[in-house]
């Protein structure tokens, strides 16, 4: 059972998130490589026009909606995503999850698999889509990635959420040592424990469980 | 610490620079080029194989192979393989296979044998009946594939065998069920009358080139790529040649005796073939449901968390994998006028696979089109039927379409490997 907003919401597949405005970029992107990059963006959610596929607004509002995230690198939004380099691809899946007036958007691992400038593109993309009031959650362990973009941290420990705080008011240090031991001098579990550890950074909390 | 800054580019938004190409007809063709070296050749082997055979064909039996009887026999004899072809197509696409797609459509004659011969039902309902039992049998396939997990090779398999006991009880031992609906066996008997032909042609091209030209308009007023005027003309002068050619043959008189039957016209099954080119064509790719069959092909994974309800879409290509083989099935009775418990049995599903793969459709799945299957059909029935004109034993044949089918899967594995390579999968 969760919450958005005050309604009590009750999520079983991810079509019922999508419906409440949750978007998720997957780690491993859950794009086909076989469609275009309109089809992809619009995957499952079509627009159609006297039941048929109205391919003209699909393509048209993917096209502004790829400018407007100030996207520049694709070639064509006709282009197959399988002749998409990595960054491009997790372009196309933030956009995909952007195109729908989400108020939410989790990312899971966004920079996991690219390069230097692709990363800093992807990043650049997550800091937009906060700038433009959406909720987002970015899951990853790259804590010079977490530093660059996030509002707010929140250190997962053993599976349990261990810190919240201002992302400006801890260092480095401090964060690597919640991680590992769930304790950092006044932060976090009042006695350590195991090892082990999985982090989270949240940028505006939008959602509570 | 929200340190990240906008780089400073000097460029201005521009967007996208549009799509590249079909500005001109040496654009499109470029594009073209570009698409088939990058490893998406599509149906270019098929039809390239297509002309070979019939410029071989046609220089080894002058006087047989290019005759006007033999171009509407070739056709009747390819039709029911086209059919079961198209349904594979789904399957295909979904990464999956049908292997009793043969019998079931055997099964399904003998089902609407039984009720308009031995029970005198009208035809129209039999027919009715005769489809049910397609949607009964891909229902079962799909379900225990989509829902159980069991892969669609076994399940298939098991339904080969199954169905082709099912049709030896329908029919009985050694006996036949004849057809002698006089409606039902001209679909593959008799042919339109040759004004039907070119009116059919000309109201069909006319809507062909109207509807195209409408989208290239509207798609160019909507700021997107659409086909310039000279692309357009190009491929609508294409369509109106060849089809006009083929018209033009088929309307010859074909009869030995022109005096006591006369043979000409448009076969009324092509009329068949090209209605469900149409409609499937259209339902694969203008339907939410046809982008969902190539998304689950491509990968089932995003497409369920795209929110697709995946095991209804392997059920569905199921279902009408199993309904286009009862059609097939009522196309190889009606020709047989009869069915037999060889009826949709020996090589006929096997050369149905051969057909939609060797015209272009992928056996890794998300690949793959409705009209690859009549390419592909064509191919395998100018072989069967040519290299019979030539005298060939069978066995021969068999090798043949066997090689043929090798070479065919071997461009598929390799434009795969190319595609990859090139970055284009």
């Amino acid at each position: 059972m969760w919450r958005v907003g005050y309604q009590p919401v009750t999520v079983h597949n991810p079509k019922d998130s999508n419906a409440l405005g949750i978007s998720v970029v997957y780690q491993d992107l859950a794009l086909c490589d076989n469609l275009d990059v309109v089809q992809n963006m619009y995957l499952g959610r079509e627009l159609r026009k006297a039941r048929l596929l109205d391919e003209d607004a699909m393509e048209a509002r993917a096209k502004e909606t790829l400018s407007g995230l100030s996207v520049r690198t694709l070639k064509s939004v006709r282009t197959q995503v399988a002749s998409l380099s990595g960054g491009q691809r997790q372009t196309v899946a933030i956009a995909r999850a952007v195109l729908w007036n989400s108020r939410l958007v989790i990312l899971d691992e966004p920079t996991a698999a690219l390069g230097v400038a692709q990363t800093e593109q992807v990043l650049l993309l997550v800091r937009r889509l906060a700038d433009r009031g959406l909720a987002v959650i970015l899951i990853s362990h790259n804590l010079t990635d977490v530093f660059q973009v996030a509002d707010e941290i929140g250190v997962l420990y053993l599976g349990q959420m261990v810190a919240q705080f201002d992302a400006k008011s801890v260092t480095n240090n401090q964060v690597v040592e919640l991680i590992t031991g769930g304790r950092s001098g006044d932060l976090g579990l009042k006695r350590p424990q195991n090892t082990a550890s999985a982090p989270t950074t949240g940028t505006d909390a939008g959602m509570q469980s | 610490m929200s340190t990240v800054t906008e780089p400073q580019s000097a460029e201005p938004q521009s967007g996208f620079s549009t799509t590249p190409g079909a500005q001109s007809l040496r654009d499109a063709a470029r594009a073209y080029g570009q698409k088939v070296r990058g490893g998406d050749v599509g149906a270019l082997p098929a039809v390239a194989g297509l002309i070979a055979l019939v410029i071989v064909f046609a220089a080894l039996r002058p006087a047989t192979f290019t005759t006007a009887f033999n171009v509407a026999n070739l056709i009747n004899q390819s039709a029911a393989v086209i059919v079961i072809a198209m349904g594979l197509v789904f399957v295909l696409l979904l990464g999956e296979i049908d292997l009793s797609a043969g019998f079931a459509g055997g099964t399904a004659a003998a089902v609407m044998g039984i009720f308009m011969t031995n029970r005198g039902l009208a035809w129209p309902l039999a027919l009715a009946l005769c489809l049910l039992t397609g949607v009964v049998i891909g229902t079962c396939i799909g379900l225990l594939v989509s829902y159980l997990g069991i892969p669609s090779f076994v399940v298939t398999l098991a339904a080969f065998l199954g169905l082709q006991g099912l049709l030896l009880v329908l029919i009985g031992e050694g006996g036949t069920i004849a057809y002698r609906n006089e409606t039902v066996l001209a679909i593959m008997n008799n042919n339109l009358p040759v004004w039907l032909g070119w009116t059919i042609y000309v109201v069909g091209l006319g809507l062909y080139a109207l509807l195209t030209f409408r989208r290239s308009v509207s798609r160019r007023k909507a700021g997107l790529t659409g086909d310039v005027l000279s692309v357009w003309a190009f491929k609508t002068v294409a369509m109106v040649v060849i089809l006009g050619l083929a018209t033009y043959y088929l309307s010859l008189e074909r009869s030995k005796n022109p005096d006591v039957t006369s043979l000409k016209g448009v076969p009324i099954v092509v009329v068949v073939l090209l209605g469900l080119l149409i409609v499937l064509t259209f339902a694969l790719t203008r339907s939410s449901w046809g982008r969902h069959v190539y998304a689950v092909g491509g990968n089932a994974e995003a497409a369920r968390r795209a929110g697709i309800n995946v095991a209804g879409v392997r059920l569905a290509g199921f279902v009408i994998c199993s309904t286009l083989a009862a059609i097939a099935g009522v196309l190889l009775a009606s020709r047989d006028n009869s069915v037999s418990p060889t009826t949709g049995g020996s090589s006929t599903l096997l050369y149905a696979v051969g057909a939609a793969v060797i015209g272009g459709t992928s056996l890794f799945g998300g690949k793959g089109r409705i009209v690859d299957a009549i390419i592909g059909g064509l191919v395998v029935a100018v072989i069967d039927n040519g290299m019979s004109l030539l005298n060939q034993s069978s066995g021969r044949v068999y090798m043949v379409t066997g090689l043929v089918l090798l070479i065919a899967a071997s461009v598929d594995a390799l434009s795969r490997r190319r595609a990859a390579a090139t970055g284009r999968a």
